[in-house]
């Protein structure tokens, strides 16, 4: 059996790991405000992020090229900035990433947040702890299992991820021919030998992913953690 | 001293509250479950931002209607009535908590935290696995770690069974004697409050009804209905002089000496004895061939009737206010009017326990 072309594979991983990571800058901060905050307009925005969970990569994908598209106001003042488009872009492939991504790091976040509900908050508070102090030393330690799973489900989501790429990334090798693209050319072109490896490859990694989660999960339980 | 002029309503319920509070000893806030004690506390934390008014620390204003302190730069401690240790740390990680927060503001060391509650041996433990009475510990240890101005206690031992009551109360009392920061106390059991209080202020339906030093409200007979008058009892300040070999302590009071079943305490202390109206009975001349070993000589200062067959009677036994339940019919047959001579008996068993505690001496020492 002939190893393929690998390219695709580390282009995926290096996509989510950047990915999971910006998530986790944006997406912390938005779980913890959607936690706590009794504005009306948290209904409007809770529904904004689940979006990409229902709709169809296609349509993220479609809209997203249309704003990426040099002629429109976004993708016109990012190729006047930075000199690039965002269309068929490793860049363009982030923003997607995120967007597409967005309810797998928040909806986990906000959930440990909600779970660990006001009390702990107000102790820290008690103990002359700021706000933002009490969010480092309690509320995240206490949130580590929503942090782990919003991690991983961020990670493996985005490493799966296919029609928005197709949409606004292309086949470009090195640039936005990630797993699943490859994958789907190979079985096109009827070399199924090494869409195998690459499905393989793929199964093994999310499989050995989750059951890590899974096997941590149980060991905080077990570690007498609320 | 805490100045308060505070509303806080919500459906069913308004809060109104104008009051200082003195900034020593413990003041308990004595009320029935939604009379509105937590919600007070809660205001003064400024965990609750729904009041409306003002809230002051000595010149220094906390919240009035351009202004409001949030609660972590108030300087309060607050023991939750669940505890509220967080259950990723260690108990010796709590109370590093609060103590790095609070470095280098006067109050007592770590260490006479950790020797005044008994922590010691449960410094390595997760909050999960501490007992209820332990849990509180800690909390309480904690709450002085951040050296607070006052520390506020939410009914910090509701959740816990007389046994484990029982443990902890004299935990407080050292911290009242020793410790010396001043509390707000909130519960509604009397005989804590008795046990532990200086000042004692009575809410009901979101309004202080009574307030002032413990021992004249708790003899006050006009009050003891709104306590409840099977709770009614005077609180007896005495010192400790003996231990007699038979098993009982004699105590010295201002009216005379008093027996009663081991109180384990050094000789001198000074203790304070929750006396039930319900157990002292009155006679008009000096009885002999009693069982009852304490007799008391005391003069009536107000009798109370009320629509029932009881009658309360309040005595003047030397320095101290004695509280007597008895029925309106032996108050006519014995003639009992303000003025009147008489003799107060207690029989020695019928003092609980719980009923019997410590109390301060001297101003209380810093640590």
């Amino acid at each position: 059996m002939s190893i393929p072309d690998l390219g695709p594979l580390w282009l995926s991983l290096h996509l989510a790991a950047i990915t999971t990571l910006l998530l986790l800058v944006l997406g912390t901060p938005l779980a913890w405000w959607l936690a706590q905050t009794r504005s009306r307009a948290k209904p409007v925005v809770e529904a904004l992020t689940a979006l990409p969970l229902v709709l169809p990569p296609t349509v993220l994908g479609f809209y997203l090229l249309i704003l990426f598209s040099p002629s429109s106001t976004f993708g016109g003042f990012w190729l006047q900035t930075t000199g690039e488009t965002l269309t068929f872009s490793f860049t363009g492939l982030v923003i997607a990433s995120i967007l597409y991504s967005l309810p797998f790091t928040v909806q986990p976040l906000q959930a440990a947040f909600e779970s660990i509900g006001r009390a702990p908050l107000e102790a820290a508070a008690s103990l002359r702890a700021s706000p933002f102090d009490s969010f480092l030393t309690v509320a995240a330690p206490m949130a580590k299992r929503g942090f782990l799973t919003a991690m991983v489900l961020s990670f493996t989501h985005t490493l799966g991820e296919f029609g928005v790429v197709l949409m606004v990334g292309g086949n470009i090798p090195g640039k936005t021919k990630v797993i699943s693209i490859a994958i789907y050319e190979h079985v096109e072109t009827i070399n199924y030998a090494d869409a195998h490896v690459l499905s393989a490859i793929l199964l093994v990694f999310s499989f050995v992913t989750l059951l890590l989660v899974y096997s941590l999960n149980r060991r905080f339980a077990h570690g007498g953690q609320a | 001293m805490l100045t308060l002029d505070v509303t806080h309503s919500y459906p069913g319920f308004q809060l109104r509250v104008q009051q200082a509070l003195p900034s020593s000893g413990i003041t308990a806030l004595f009320g029935r479950s939604g009379s509105g004690k937590s919600t007070l506390l809660r205001v003064i934390a400024g965990l609750d931002a729904g009041a409306k008014g003002r809230v002051a620390w000595q010149n220094e204003v906390w919240q009035d209607s351009n202004h409001f302190t949030p609660p972590h730069k108030r300087g309060l401690g607050f023991v939750f009535q669940d505890t509220r240790l967080f259950p990723h740390l260690t108990v010796a990680q709590n109370l590093a908590y609060a103590d790095t927060r609070a470095k280098g503001l006067p109050g007592p060391s770590l260490d006479a935290i950790i020797a005044a509650l008994d922590l010691d041996p449960l410094m390595s433990r997760r909050p999960t696995t501490l007992s209820g009475g332990e849990a509180s510990r800690a909390a309480i240890g904690r709450a002085l770690l951040t050296r607070p101005r006052m520390l506020l206690m939410d009914e910090p031992l509701a959740a816990l069974d007389e046994a484990r009551k029982a443990e902890i109360l004299p935990y407080l009392e050292r911290l009242r004697d020793q410790i010396g920061t001043p509390m707000l106390y909130v519960s509604h059991n009397m005989a804590e409050v008795a046990r532990l209080a200086t000042h004692l202020m009575l809410i009901d339906a979101g309004r202080i009804t009574h307030h002032g030093p413990i021992e004249a409200l708790l003899s006050d007979p006009s009050i003891a209905h709104t306590l409840g008058v099977r709770e009614a009892g005077s609180i007896l300040c005495a010192t400790l002089t003996a231990q007699d070999d038979d098993g009982l302590s004699q105590l010295t009071t201002s009216a005379g000496p008093l027996w009663l079943p081991q109180v384990t305490a050094p000789i001198g202390s000074r203790i304070r004895v929750r006396l039930l109206a319900q157990d002292v009975i009155l006679s008009r001349s000096a009885p002999t061939g009693l069982s009852a070993l304490n007799i008391l000589p005391a003069t009536v200062t107000d009798v109370r009737t009320g629509d029932g067959p009881g009658a309360l009677v309040q005595l003047r036994a030397g320095d101290d206010l004695i509280l007597a339940r008895i029925t309106r019919r032996s108050a006519t047959a014995l003639g009992l009017a303000v003025g009147t001579r008489c003799f107060a008996i207690l029989k020695s068993v019928s003092v609980a326990r719980g009923n019997i505690g410590t109390t301060p001496s001297n101003p209380p020492a810093t640590l």
